[in-house]
C-alpha cells in the first residue's frame, strides 16, 4: 500500500494533468459561446498546477515508481517544466489568431493539453512501452491539430503527409524495440543497458536494431534525410498551429533521443555515433543551404529548424555529459527562439490572410519599430551572433565537439552557420531597408505583447547570464 | 518444426511489404493506411514471437498497447482523410502535391 501511494505522488503531474484536461473537455462541452475562453484560462490554470506539482515530485527521495516504469530523475523534472512554460506561452500567443480566425474553438486547448501530457510520460519513460505511448499521444494530438482549419486546402495535405510519415516513424521504432526485446528479454531501459554492459554489443542484429531505432528518432526530429514532413507541415498549418509544433515536440524528441540512446544503449555508443554524424551533416548542410531558396517565410523557418535539428544532434552525438547538457541548453534556446519567431507571424496575421512570404515583412521596422526590433533579436540568435544567446548555445556545442576530438565537424557546422547567417540576415533587410507594400496590423492583446517582449528581451538576457542555465543543464545530465 | 526464425523471417517479409506499399503506392491514400496498418501488426508478430520463446509476458502485453494506438492511429488518419476528400474531391497520392518549395 505505501508503495502505491508513492508511486501515485510521484505520477502527480500527469495525474493532475489528466484530470484537469478531461475536466475541460466536458467543461467546454456545456459552456456555450464562453466555452472558448474558459478553456483558454482553465488550462493556463491546468498548466500551472502541473507546474507546481513537478516541482513538489522533485523534491521526492524515490526515483522509481510502477515497478521502475516511471523514473522522476531531474532530466524528466527539467522537461516537464520547460514542456509546461512552453505551452503556456504558445497559447497565449495563439490565443488572438485563433479568435480572429473564428477558429477560436476549445479544442486547440483540449489537444494541446493531451499533448503535453504525451511530452509528460515520455519524459518520465523508462521503458519502451511508456516511450511509445507518450510518443503515440504526443503524435496523435499533433495530427489533428494541423488539421485544425478544416476547410484549409493546403492544411488538410500537410496533415496526411504528416500522418503517414509519422506512423512510418512510429513502425520503425516499434521494429526496431521488437528486435532489441528479442535479443536482450526485457522492455526496461536500466536492464537493456545492464544486459549490453554483460554480454558485450558485438552482434550485428543490435546494430540492426539500433538503425531502426536512430530512424525511427530522426523521423521524429524531422532530420535528413527524414525530414521530408517538415516544410509541408509548417507551411500548410495555421501559423498558430505551426507555432505549436516548431515548440514544444523539439523538447518531447530531445528526452526520447536521451532515454533511448544515453539510458538503454550508452553501451552502443560507437554505433550510434557514426550514424547521428550522417543524419547530422546531412541535415545542417541541407537545412541551411534549401533555406536559402525559399520565398515562404515558414518554409524558410522549418529547413532552418532542421539545420538547427542538426545542431542538437550534434550535442548529443559527442555522447559524455556535457555534449548532452550543452544540447539540452541548444533544445531550450531554440524553443525559446522559435516560440518568439513564430509568435511575431502569428500575431503579425490578418484575418483571412497569414503573413507567409518574406516579403510581407517589407518594412516593418518603420510601422511598427517595437516588434521589428524583437524580430531582429530573434533571428540575430538565430543566427548565432554575439549579443544574443544563439551565440552561446552553437559555442557550447562546438565545444563539446571539439572536447571529443571532432573538430572537422564543428568546422563544417561553423561554416555552415555563416550560409545560414545569410538568409536571417535577409529577413533583417526586408523589415528596414525596403518599402511596406502593405502593412499588417498587430492583433491586439496586451498579454501576448507583454510576453513576447519578453521572449524578445531573454534572448539578450540569456547572453548576459548564461551561467545559470547552463548549469543547471549540466546538473540535471549528470 | 515452425522455430523462432520463421516467425521472424515472416515479421520481416510483412514488415517490408508495408514499407514498399507505403513508398511505391502512386494512387490512394487508404491503401497508405492499409499498409502502415500491416507494419503494426509485422511488429505486433515479432513481439508475440519473442515473447513465447523468451517466456516472458510483457512483449505479449505491449501487443495490446499498439493494438490500442493503432486503432487511434487509424480513426485520426481517416478523419484526415474525410476533410482532405471534402476539400480536395480527391484522394489520389499524385494530387498532393501543392506544397513544394
Amino acid at each position: 500500500m505505501d508503495s502505491l501511494n508513492s508511486d501515485v505522488l510521484l505520477a502527480l503531474p500527469e495525474i493532475a494533468l489528466l484530470a484537469a484536461t478531461s475536466a475541460v473537455l466536458l467543461i467546454s462541452l456545456y459552456a456555450g459561446r464562453a466555452s472558448e475562453a474558459l478553456a483558454y484560462w482553465l488550462s493556463l490554470a491546468a498548466l500551472a498546477i502541473t507546474a507546481v506539482l513537478v516541482d513538489f515530485t522533485s523534491m521526492q527521495p524515490e526515483l522509481f515508481a510502477f515497478g521502475e516504469m516511471y523514473i522522476n530523475d531531474p532530466l524528466a523534472v527539467a522537461i516537464k517544466l520547460f514542456a509546461c512554460l512552453t505551452v503556456a506561452t504558445v497559447f497565449i500567443y495563439a490565443r488572438p489568431y485563433l479568435r480572429q480566425r473564428e477558429h477560436a474553438r476549445a479544442e486547440f486547448y483540449i489537444l494541446g493539453l493531451f499533448a503535453t501530457l504525451g511530452t509528460l510520460v515520455m519524459a518520465s519513460a523508462h521503458n519502451f512501452v511508456l516511450v511509445y505511448l507518450g510518443l503515440e499521444l504526443l503524435s496523435l494530438c499533433l495530427y489533428a491539430l494541423v488539421v485544425f482549419e478544416r476547410d484549409s486546402s493546403d492544411a488538410s495535405e500537410a496533415a496526411i503527409k504528416y500522418f503517414v510519415l509519422g506512423a512510418i516513424a512510429s513502425g520503425m521504432l516499434l521494429y526496431g524495440m521488437s528486435i532489441l526485446y528479442g535479443l536482450t528479454g526485457s522492455l526496461d531501459l536500466a536492464e537493456i543497458h545492464a544486459y549490453l554492459g554483460n554480454r558485450g554489443t558485438d552482434s550485428v542484429a543490435l546494430v540492426f536494431a539500433l538503425a531502426f531505432i536512430v530512424v525511427g528518432l530522426a523521423f521524429k526530429f524531422g532530420a535528413v534525410p527524414f525530414h521530408m514532413w517538415m516544410p509541408d507541415v509548417y507551411q500548410g498549418a495555421p501559423t498558430a498551429i505551426t507555432l505549436f509544433i516548431a515548440t514544444m515536440p523539439k523538447l518531447a524528441a530531445f528526452v526520447m533521443a536521451i532515454r533511448l540512446l544515453s539510458n538503454g544503449l550508452q553501451e552502443l555508443l560507437t554505433d550510434w555515433q557514426q550514424m547521428l554524424i550522417i543524419l547530422t551533416v546531412l541535415s545542417v548542410v541541407f537545412g541551411n543551404v534549401i533555406a536559402i531558396a525559399q520565398s515562404n517565410i515558414k518554409r524558410m523557418l522549418a529547413y532552418s529548424a532542421i539545420s538547427h535539428i542538426g545542431f542538437i544532434l550534434l550535442g548529443i552525438l559527442s555522447g559524455s555529459a556535457f555534449g548532452y547538457a550543452a544540447a539540452l541548453f541548444y533544445t531550450v534556446i531554440y524553443v525559446l527562439m522559435a516560440a518568439g519567431t513564430f509568435g511575431v507571424l502569428s500575431l503579425l496575421a490578418q484575418p483571412g490572410r497569414d503573413l507567409d512570404r518574406l516579403v510581407d515583412l517589407k518594412g516593418l521596422g518603420s510601422y511598427n519599430p517595437w516588434f521589428a526590433l524583437i524580430m531582429l533579436l530573434l533571428m540575430f540568435s538565430m543566427a548565432g551572433v554575439p549579443l544574443t544567446v544563439g551565440f552561446y548555445a552553437k559555442l557550447y556545442i562546438l565545444q563539446s565537439l571539439i572536447h571529443d576530438g571532432m573538430l572537422w565537424l564543428a568546422i563544417l557546422a561553423i561554416l555552415m552557420s555563416v550560409v545560414g547567417a545569410f538568409y536571417y540576415l535577409r529577413v533583417v533587410k526586408y523589415m528596414y531597408f525596403d518599402d511596406a507594400d502593405e502593412q499588417f496590423r498587430l492583433q491586439r492583446s496586451p498579454l501576448a505583447h507583454t510576453v513576447l517582449s519578453v521572449n524578445g528581451l531573454l534572448v539578450v538576457a540569456l547572453f548576459i547570464f548564461p551561467n545559470a542555465l547552463l548549469n543547471y543543464c549540466m546538473q540535471v545530465l549528470n | 518444426m515452425i522455430t523462432l526464425t520463421h516467425f521472424l523471417a515472416l515479421g520481416a517479409i510483412l514488415f517490408s511489404l508495408g514499407v514498399a506499399g507505403i513508398f511505391l503506392n502512386r494512387k490512394n491514400v487508404i491503401l497508405l493506411l492499409m499498409a502502415i496498418e500491416l507494419m503494426l501488426l509485422a511488429v505486433n508478430m515479432n513481439f508475440v514471437a519473442f515473447s513465447h520463446y523468451l517466456d516472458d509476458l510483457a512483449g505479449q502485453v505491449f501487443v495490446f498497447f499498439i493494438l490500442t494506438v493503432s486503432a487511434a492511429e487509424a480513426a485520426i488518419g481517416l478523419a484526415i482523410l474525410v476533410v482532405l476528400y471534402r476539400v480536395r474531391q480527391t484522394i489520389n497520392v499524385q494530387d498532393l502535391e501543392s506544397l513544394k518549395g
